[in-house]
């Protein structure tokens, strides 16, 4: 219809399918956090830590380049859990600095200017509107930790096959370390992002609880001569799980499976903050 | 023949809505078949509270309602695909334009990218906003973020439009610009419009059918397209010009015509037109006996007698 002919008219043309409807909610979030400059600088720096490495990864395998720039090869860290560790530990932290720009900005404004009776008035549901939203965080935060993670070891394996039989769970180390750590810090910064409506002071929010629960946590062990005050710090406890999976455990550690246990409690508190606090409307008992 | 043409637009048998321990609605029968239905009643009344357990925020407590047949509870998903819902509040998403607003709320309710954005211009020409859609909106005026919100509601093409206080906050001209679009919905015939106001004037603008709420219970309905035909039977007349100084044989001549007729002053009749007496029946016989109609009102009661009379009275049903 030409916009001239003011006029209502009903709608007859197709429907999408209802189980892809979370996508669309998916690609607006996508298309606004893409826009912004600061996260396009941090997934480029995340980007050349993923180059550096598989450059180091082929000079392993290349004398020509190493005679070349004169680098004696046992000057080179291995290839082994260490190297992967280490290379997960630094995307993990661009990880943190990423979900700290993106998340607080995908929930926030929704609630700020009373966006959800719009969403929830219509065909779609809390469960496909936090999907939506959390898929931007685990989409941009998958593509810096477990995706070139697992194109590392593929490459490595791929210039020395021998070494693949014996560090075949490294694979299994990178994706589990990564989608731990993905999923805690979108939950977390979902959670922040619902129940704190101001961009910034949610990032505060953010930052507070890694940096303020992990001094918390030191306290603890310093006034009670214990260990298990790790317990309260998300950043301690993702140490703890990555240090099991890639066989770094220290005796001083909390034990993985309490970091597990630990990991997952916070993970169901923070969903039922999200639960408590998407709805239409609050309800003043 | 479709679903929403075979069933009441709204059906409520018992509906109960409690919040902890305070019950808001409290067992809400009506049976609403109008192109525009009304919502009326005081602040507190129960109508949002009404609106948003249709919508299924609020889970009943007792009772149940359908629309168009389907339940509330069990077909949540099918009712929300076929409503279009204007919220009483400021509702929008920031930083977007209005065309993407529009457009991201019609895909949301399952229409495909393209036509939704054809949609999403068509309906932003539509309300008005048509020049400032491409302007954030969070950058309009409180009356254009009202046009918005219809423009995001009616975008996807529903079958039945819950406007929840369409014209609160409007200036006089946007108030009236509002009230001509939901008229011009109603008068299109494609859907159904639930208005829920406290303002008397938008209901009888635009209605045709009021549930009229206090204190959570149903205080009166009224059919306002019946109430406005019975009203054009009911007459008041004033006379001045007989002969004699004395109307009675006035009165008798138009009883002779059928009118029930009450004399309710010196040359002051109440009436009520039977069928087929039409009013210059009246004018045939006032000539003829050389009187002069100088007054003739109908009789109108208006939505505001309604409204009073269930605020003194109601705790009607329908």
């Amino acid at each position: 219809m030409a916009v001239y002919e003011q006029t209502y008219r009903r709608y007859t043309g197709e429907i999408t399918p209802q189980r892809t409807r979370f996508l669309i909610l998916l690609r607006y979030a996508f298309q606004e956090v893409l826009a912004s400059r600061l996260v396009l600088v941090l997934l480029i720096v995340g980007g050349l830590g993923v180059l550096t490495t598989a450059v180091l990864i082929y000079l392993h395998h290349n004398f020509t380049a190493l005679t070349a720039i004169d680098l004696p090869i046992d000057r080179l860290v291995p290839i082994d859990n260490v190297f992967f560790e280490f290379f997960l530990r630094v995307e993990s932290s661009l990880c943190f600095f990423l979900a700290l720009v993106i998340g607080p900005g995908l929930i926030a404004p929704d609630v700020r200017n009373n966006a959800l009776p719009l969403y929830f008035s219509r065909p779609f549901s809390r469960t496909e509107y936090v999907l939506g939203k959390i898929g931007v965080l685990l989409s941009l935060l998958s593509a810096l930790t477990w995706v070139p993670g697992l194109l590392l070891f593929l490459l490595q394996a791929g210039l020395e096959p021998a070494w693949l039989g014996p560090h075949l769970g490294l694979a299994w180390a990178l994706f589990a370390a990564s989608v731990e750590w993905i999923v805690v810090l979108s939950l977390l910064t979902l959670a922040i992002s619902a129940w704190v409506k101001w961009k910034p002071v949610a990032r505060i929010v953010l930052l507070a609880v890694f940096f303020v629960m992990a001094g918390w946590g030191l306290a603890i062990n310093a006034a009670l001569d214990t260990r298990w005050g790790g317990l309260v710090s998300l950043g301690k406890l993702n140490d703890t799980v990555r240090a099991s999976l890639f066989n770094r455990a220290q005796p001083n550690d909390l034990p993985a499976w309490a970091a597990w246990i630990a990991l997952a409690a916070a993970c169901l508190l923070f969903l039922s903050m999200l639960r408590r606090k998407l709805r239409a409307y609050e309800v003043v008992r | 023949m479709t679903s929403e043409s075979t069933h009441p637009v709204i059906e409520l048998a018992g509906l109960a809505v409690q919040f902890g321990s305070r019950p808001i609605l409290k067992g809400l029968d009506a049976t609403l078949k109008g192109r525009a239905i009304g919502l009326l009643g005081p602040n507190g009344a129960g109508k949002t509270t009404l609106l948003h357990t249709l919508l299924g925020f609020h889970p009943p407590s007792a009772g149940t309602a359908r629309i168009f047949g389907r339940d509330i509870q069990t077909e949540a998903r099918e009712i929300r695909s076929l409503m279009g819902y204007m919220p009483e509040n400021d509702s929008f998403i920031a930083g977007m334009s209005g065309v993407r607003f529009v457009r991201m709320m019609a895909e949301l309710s399952g229409l495909p990218p393209k036509p939704a954005l054809e949609r999403a211009h068509e309906a932003l020409f539509y309300v008005g906003l048509g020049e400032a859609r491409y302007r954030p909106v969070g950058t309009y005026s409180l009356g254009m973020k009202q046009l918005a919100k219809l423009a995001q509601a009616l975008a996807h093409g529903p079958r039945v439009l819950f406007l929840d206080e369409p014209t609160n906050g409007l200036d006089p001209p946007a108030r009236e610009r509002m009230l001509e679009l939901i008229r011009d919905i109603r008068d299109l015939g494609e859907v159904h419009i639930v208005l829920s106001s406290h303002l008397l004037r938008d209901v009888e603008e635009c209605c045709e059918e009021v549930l009229v709420l206090k204190e959570g219970r149903v205080a009166v309905y009224a059919d306002l397209a019946e109430e406005r035909r019975a009203n054009r039977r009911f007459l008041e007349i004033e006379t001045q010009g007989a002969a004699d100084g004395d109307d009675a044989w006035f009165a008798e001549a138009v009883e002779r015509l059928g009118c029930e007729l009450a004399v309710t002053g010196r040359q002051r009749l109440k009436l009520v037109l039977p069928d087929g007496i039409e009013v210059r029946d009246l004018y045939r016989v006032a000539a003829e006996r050389q009187v002069q109609i100088r007054r003739l009102d109908f009789k109108r009661d208006s939505l505001e007698d309604i409204f009073l009379q269930a605020m003194e009275t109601g705790h009607g049903s329908v």
